[in-house]
């Protein structure tokens, strides 16, 4: 099936061509570092730049940087597609630096040249506040300073962290974004704090890229077991890139442990598959389910609720050939909710711009 | 499921006409003294002085604390000593009263698999094998024991393979889940050869401490992710077993997956196919769908069986891995023990509870 009017893509990657993109955005004391500790910019493992998967054939340009200018995207995705509205999130490696105010100042500078050379330049777009991972004060920081601005629709962390996300010492990041109104995306990608696997580095990227599947099981199950959405009830969580037929049997399992042991747990005082229908969306690229109608209608069934997939390109990432089609199986009413409905109650800020 | 209620009566599942096969049931040692006889002075010594050195920082106990003692059901403690240490015990509150025909032994604790010292691993794998035969499996015939492997030493694992490997004594070679590297990683090939020579399967159970965080996010704080932990670190297992090209290396070799859930099984096959071709310049030794060969070979056991919100949905799963890949488990004598009567819902049709309960376990295991 086609994407039905007014679609809104909520997982656009720009690609920052390089440091000195950044350096205007930059105090001095940062800036100056580029050049004379000769550092050689923050792509990461997670998405090589020169992979397939990273960016899609056709999708790279001759001459110049991948999904780096709006007009690539324009030429690329929004204009041939007729998608309404874009929600952008570079993926540059700010968030893998290990100094701490070293982290904060390029996080800051990177959410800066988004809202630069993106959003002043398409009104079409929005975008995600990068945030800090590794100090809480600095999270809560980038989040008083950009969400002021309504075009940051939510903020965005990695799903592989240094320790899993639902952390007390996280909660004063959540309790900002509640207060704020913006959702907190996950995205697939690691800060290599960790080895991709619980049982250590494995040896192809193809590996790296599959284990987000578990990444995202675990900060879920992290988030639900410490109580995040216990004391941020109306805390929404969107997790990108992130696949989808994996939820429903990790609901599953993570409910009957519930049941066995909820002793350990006694502030989680609902079915966490409950929690996960009302607080948690999921994009729809990739959707990792075979081509076929019947098996997408039963995974569908298996997820329960037509409210929580949210349509995106994942744009320049190589997730589908051509243009973008919906999975077989789904009809036309639950095509206008994945592709336009449920991303307007998932972003309320997008929602108001949208109806302004 | 840990449920107080009166014991119930003996019996076993009507649907159980081709055997009941018990896949996974846990024998412990009376006390460590028991592998005394089958160690050298020099590891004797050890293994009483300084004791197992798993990959966590406890002496005593695991890092994650289990709902009750040992994660044994309360009924299982023997009036001296701990649960399935007594092979009388274990026969009549397990063997007889289900039915049980034929029961595999998996030893988890304390047996040293994944200790951080290899020689003193491969010590007592070989203490823990001659101990299933002699306190076990030769004196109850329904009983089976598995080849435990030293698998962070996979010369020596595989020697100990090749050495069991003609006892028909032994059914298979265990391996914990928590590996150090993931599973298929060449470092491991040698394990392979050598289950792939003498013909038998490879089950891999659920536990283990890899010395790496028990997610790819950090630690975790508490029991139940652990044990929700249990089903991603078996997936990464599973992708690594297929990228690194080992279902294909070794196309006879059969893996079981024993308490690791299944549920989440078809997700990472279809993930992988979805991602394969895109990726293909890197994996160009994967010659075949990632679904297909997980389809062929890898068997999963059913406790702790998945319970989603309507039947239908576990008749999808398990149609999705093969009706003829799913084996019956009970893991007595755990908390999360499964009644052969009640874990396999009435609601499977009854040819597919026969090939659960009996049928695939004699056809995978050759009984």
């Amino acid at each position: 099936m086609d994407l039905p009017q007014g679609s809104i893509d909520v997982d656009l990657h720009p690609m920052v061509p390089g440091l000195s993109a950044l350096a205007p955005y930059l105090a001095p004391l940062w800036r100056d570092q580029i050049a004379l500790r000769g550092m050689e910019g923050f792509d990461t493992q997670s998405y090589p730049p020169n992979s397939p998967k990273s960016v899609r054939a056709d999708w790279r340009p001759h001459a110049a940087w991948p999904a780096s200018s709006v007009e690539l995207l324009r030429e690329q995705v929004l204009e041939p597609w007729g998608v309404a509205r874009g929600i952008v999130t570079p993926l540059y490696g700010v968030q893998l630096v290990f100094n701490e105010d070293m982290a904060h100042a390029f996080t800051s500078a990177l959410n800066d040249w988004t809202r630069a050379e993106w959003l002043e330049a398409d009104p079409r777009l929005a975008a995600s506040i990068i945030l800090p991972m590794f100090n809480p004060e600095h999270a809560v920081a980038e989040i008083e300073r950009c969400a002021p601005d309504p075009r940051f629709v939510q903020a965005m962390v990695l799903v592989m962290g240094e320790t899993p996300l639902g952390r007390r010492h996280n909660w004063p990041m959540f309790e900002a974004l509640v207060r704020h109104g913006l959702p907190l995306a996950i995205h697939a990608g690691s800060c290599y704090r960790n080895p991709v696997t619980s049982l250590g580095w494995p040896s192809w990227y193809a590996e790296d890229y599959a284990a987000n599947q578990q990444a995202f099981q675990s900060t879920l199950a992290s988030l639900i077991t410490e109580g995040v959405f216990v004391k941020f009830p109306t805390l929404k969580v969107v997790l990108l890139e992130s696949g989808v037929s994996w939820l429903p049997a990790f609901m599953w399992r993570l409910t009957k442990g519930w049941k066995g042991v909820r002793f350990e747990v006694p502030w989680l005082d609902r079915n966490p598959f409950d929690v996960v229908r009302e607080n948690v969306r999921l994009s729809i690229q990739p959707f990792d389910a075979p081509d076929d109608a019947d098996t997408v209608r039963r995974v569908m069934d298996h997820l329960g609720s037509d409210e929580m997939l949210l349509w995106s390109s994942d744009w320049p990432h190589w997730q589908f050939d051509g243009p973008p089609r919906l999975p077989p199986g789904i009809d036309a009413g639950l095509a206008r909710k994945i592709c336009v409905d449920n991303a307007l109650s998932t972003y309320t800020r997008l929602a108001m711009e949208t109806v302004r | 499921m840990n449920v107080i209620r009166p014991q119930s009566a003996p019996g076993r599942p009507l649907a159980a006409t081709q055997g009941l096969i018990d896949v996974d049931i846990h024998p412990r040692p009376r006390s460590l003294h028991d592998y005394d006889p089958f160690l050298s002075a020099e590891m004797r010594q050890r293994l009483h002085t300084f004791g197992i050195r798993p990959r966590h920082g406890f002496v005593k106990g695991t890092p994650y604390f289990k709902s009750q003692p040992l994660a044994c059901r309360r009924d299982a403690w023997p009036e001296n000593g701990t649960p399935a240490s007594d092979l009388d015990f274990v026969a009549r509150q397990h063997l007889d009263f289900h039915g049980i025909d034929i029961g595999v032994l998996n030893p988890l604790q304390p047996t040293a698999q994944g200790d951080q010292n290899n020689p003193f691993s491969v010590a007592m794998a070989h203490a823990v094998n001659e101990l299933q035969l002699a306190a076990w499996v030769d004196r109850e015939s329904r009983l089976k024991a598995s080849i435990v492997v030293p698998y962070e030493d996979p010369e020596a694992s595989a020697r100990e393979i090749r050495r069991r490997g003609g006892d028909a004594r032994f059914c298979q070679v265990l391996i914990m889940s928590r590996t150090s590297h993931p599973l298929g990683n060449p470092k491991y090939w040698p394990i392979f050869e050598a289950a792939e020579e003498v013909g038998l399967p490879i089950a891999i159970h659920a536990f283990g401490y890899s010395g790496w965080a028990m997610t790819n996010g950090g630690w975790p704080s508490f029991y139940i992710e652990e044990v929700s932990e249990h089903a991603t670190s078996c997936q990464s297992l599973v992708n690594s077993l297929v990228l690194e090209g080992v279902l294909e290396r070794f196309p006879r070799l059969r893996f079981i997956l024993i308490e690791c859930g299944f549920g989440w099984l078809p997700s990472v096959a279809w993930r992988l196919d979805k991602h394969w071709p895109t990726l293909k310049d890197e994996i160009p030794h994967i010659k075949r769908a990632p679904s297909e060969q997980i389809r062929e070979q890898i068997w999963v056991s059913t406790q702790p069986i998945e319970e989603p919100p309507r039947p239908e949905q576990l008749l999808d799963c398990m149609s999705w891995i093969g009706w003829d890949k799913i084996l019956y488990a009970s893991d007595y004598p755990h908390w999360d023990f499964d009644d052969p009567r009640t874990a396999i819902p009435s609601f499977i049709p009854e040819a597919h509870r026969a090939a659960i309960y009996g049928g695939n376990a004699r056809k995978l295991y050759g009984f």
